[in-house]
């Protein structure tokens, strides 16, 4: 594959990046997408629309959200420097709100009036329902069945927030399906509805959109890195579901050549057993949500479920410009299991007094495989994308702990 | 492209002076060998073009009614691979009755488009209705579909407004057809006066036939849709009677016994026009 001049230059017109992305939706659908792709154009151009979204940003969210260094943790490894993202700081708990604020106030522009959107782990969901409740929109947050009984604590949110959680029970009963609902939602309510998608995945422009309102982590850890260290980091690492938290940190970093990126994938119980959400170690391209991406399908192009004890890796799919990475080798997606990720829960709130999500321990089960065979110059910056709160119950269920 | 089954039977519509009854059936639903029956007693029922549903794990424009067929049709061990085969034997027995293939991309993909299409023209296609395709994905499907003689059929909705309607039938052929409100199969009610207006709206821009589809359910709203539009497609209704019947023949005969009501009711509907 030919090397392109920026690795920062797509989507292209259609939405694509490489093969990947594009607008496979229905046609009810396909004016709302090219009406919300016109708003969006026209607010990336408007410096009020950047005004508010950075008073937002730095008023409500809390940012910037630190840099940090995990000292103790460093230690423990006795191989390179880990340096901690902290966006489980944020407002909400997690990376997701940057999105939220980003797509309510484009959904304000747009005279939207109510909004709905899918949810895994639940903190996508509250941190819409959240924006929803800070500018007062009505506000409905499909959630697979599945997912509801395992994040009983941010339905609870949800619900505090004003938000109206429905239970999803078609399919798998986990993200696929709560973005399969969200969809049908839209379809049927094309006049007012905004549909707040949570990563950056769907169709054209949702990809590029959400990396767009993520990429504030990337930008502030470049300058935060700068500051404190006067030199970039040799590799970023982030956890990958969909792929949000982890295009958000990527983004400003892909023409630095010298930055290694990693991408860690949910393996659950072992890419061998077939209970993992690894699309790209196990999966192939095909068409779903809008867009063309790697995918877990049988022969027959059926989706797979996914598995993964961290339900916002809980996803057969990934985001399309992770796909693209992928294939171009810009970017490196490695596995790891929810026995690693437990571990990774364990140490990191024992070693840094910081209880990290489900999620986000799978990029730490990565470091703790690559930082010993590091030198200590070797500097890694690692998205701590959520906190884990949320994650007790399930934790405590996997430790065999009754609470 | 070359005249196909479609093009003749609404043909032979327009000659007859009346509209069309399209039915939709998922293949593989609630087993392989009830489906075939079904399918194989359809135009004797009266329908006069049919839509053949691909199952699928993740219909997202599908109301409940048919999201559960599909999910049947997968747990019986329905495959694309054995849609074309149930179509390959149906054509051995009906040569004339158009068949067109209704579903998502996935499967599609996944079975390769080139191959794909051999294997549907080979096996007595007609026509293909991809639901997530819009026409700015053309090059994927709709424009080889052409290549090989079958039509991609176009769905338009109450969303695609005069600006956008040109660039959907561009490569549009067979039929356009018309989704009744905006939402999922099976939910809301007919508006049939809305789709009059849409109708005439529609013709204005194509001369291709319209078909009406979402939201028929009953003989009475087959003949008022066939009133205004060139064909009333019935689907989620079927699916209904299919999934309520008690076994399987009585499913066989529930089924054909509802498609005789509509196409009566189709039949006695006085065209305007």
């Amino acid at each position: 594959m030919q090397k392109p001049n920026s690795y920062r230059s797509g989507p292209d017109d259609q939405g694509h990046f490489g093969i990947y992305g594009g607008r496979y939706v229905a046609e009810t659908l396909m004016p709302l997408i090219l009406e919300l792709e016109e708003a969006y154009r026209s607010a990336k151009d408007d410096p009020a629309f950047a005004a508010e979204m950075d008073g937002f940003m730095r008023d409500f969210v809390g940012r910037p959200s630190p840099l940090y260094f995990a000292e103790r943790m460093s230690e423990h490894f006795g191989g390179a420097q880990i340096w901690f993202k902290r966006e489980e700081l944020n407002h909400t708990g997690a990376h997701k709100i940057n999105n939220c604020i980003g797509q309510i106030l484009l959904a304000r522009r747009m005279g939207k009036k109510r909004i709905i959107a899918e949810t895994g782990a639940g903190q996508h969901g509250v941190a819409t329902a959240t924006v929803a409740a800070r500018f007062g929109l009505p506000c409905v947050i499909y959630m697979g069945e599945v997912d509801i009984e395992r994040q009983r604590p941010n339905v609870f949110r949800m619900k505090l927030l004003g938000a109206e959680v429905v239970a999803v029970k078609s399919g798998s009963r986990t993200l696929k399906d709560a973005l399969n609902e969200a969809l049908r939602d839209w379809v049927t309510n094309v006049e007012d509805t905004f549909y707040i998608i949570g990563t950056a995945a769907g169709p054209h422009p949702y990809p590029e959109l959400v990396r767009d309102f993520q990429s504030v982590i990337g930008r502030e850890a470049k300058a935060q890195m700068m500051q404190r260290l006067g030199r970039l980091p040799d590799t970023l690492v982030a956890c990958i579901g969909g792929g949000s938290n982890a295009i958000g940190l990527f983004h400003p970093f892909l023409d630095d050549e010298g930055v290694e990126l990693v991408a860690v994938e949910a393996a659950g119980r072992g890419i061998e057993t077939g209970e993992h959400a690894a699309s790209i170690a196990a999966g192939r391209p095909g068409v779903l949500h809008g867009n063309r991406t790697y995918l877990l399908q049988d022969d027959d192009g059926q989706i797979v479920e996914a598995h993964s004890i961290s339900a916002g890796l809980d996803y057969p799919g990934i985001g399309p410009e992770h796909a693209w990475l992928n294939d171009i080798g810009r970017a490196r997606y490695v596995p790891a299991t929810d026995e690693e990720a437990l571990e990774a829960f364990q140490l990191c709130s024992r070693l840094e007094g910081i209880i990290p999500a489900l999620e986000s321990c799978h990029a730490l089960a990565e470091v703790a495989k690559m930082a010993p065979k590091l030198p200590k110059e070797h500097i890694i910056l690692v998205n701590l994308s959520g906190r884990g709160d949320k994650d007790i119950f399930t934790v405590a269920e996997a430790l065999g702990v009754s609470l | 492209m070359k005249q196909t089954r479609i093009d003749r039977r609404f043909a032979e519509l327009a000659a007859a002076k009346r509209a069309g009854l399209v039915t939709f059936t998922m293949a593989g639903d609630p087993d392989p060998e009830t489906s075939f029956r079904i399918l194989q007693g359809l135009p004797a029922a009266g329908a006069d073009l049919i839509e053949l549903g691909m199952p699928f794990t993740d219909p997202m424009a599908d109301g409940p009614a048919i999201q559960a067929a599909g999910l049947r049709a997968l747990d019986a061990g329905m495959t694309l691979r054995k849609t074309l085969e149930m179509v390959r034997r149906f054509r051995k027995q009906d040569d004339t009755t158009p068949l067109i293939l209704m579903g998502y991309y996935n499967p599609v993909y996944s079975y390769g488009v080139p191959a794909f299409l051999d294997d549907a023209a080979a096996a007595g296609v007609d026509g293909l209705i991809i639901v997530d395709l819009p026409s700015e994905e053309d090059p994927e499907l709709c424009l080889p579909a052409m290549e090989k003689n079958i039509n991609f059929i176009r769905l338009a909705t109450p969303t695609t407004d005069d600006a956008r309607l040109p660039a959907v039938l561009n490569n549009a052929s067979g039929f356009v057809y018309y989704v009744s409100f905006t939402g999922i199969t099976g939910a809301a009610a007919l508006d049939t006066q809305a789709v009059g207006e849409a109708v005439t709206r529609l013709k204005r821009h194509t001369q291709l036939p319209i078909a009406v589809g979402f939201g028929i359910k009953t003989p009475e709203q087959a003949a008022a849709v066939a009133r205004h539009a060139d064909a009333a497609v019935v689907g989620s209704a079927l699916i209904a009677r299919l999934a309520d019947a008690p076994d399987r023949d009585t499913a066989i005969s529930a089924v054909l016994d509802l498609v005789k009501a509509l196409a009566d009711g189709v039949r006695n509907a006085r065209r305007d026009g």
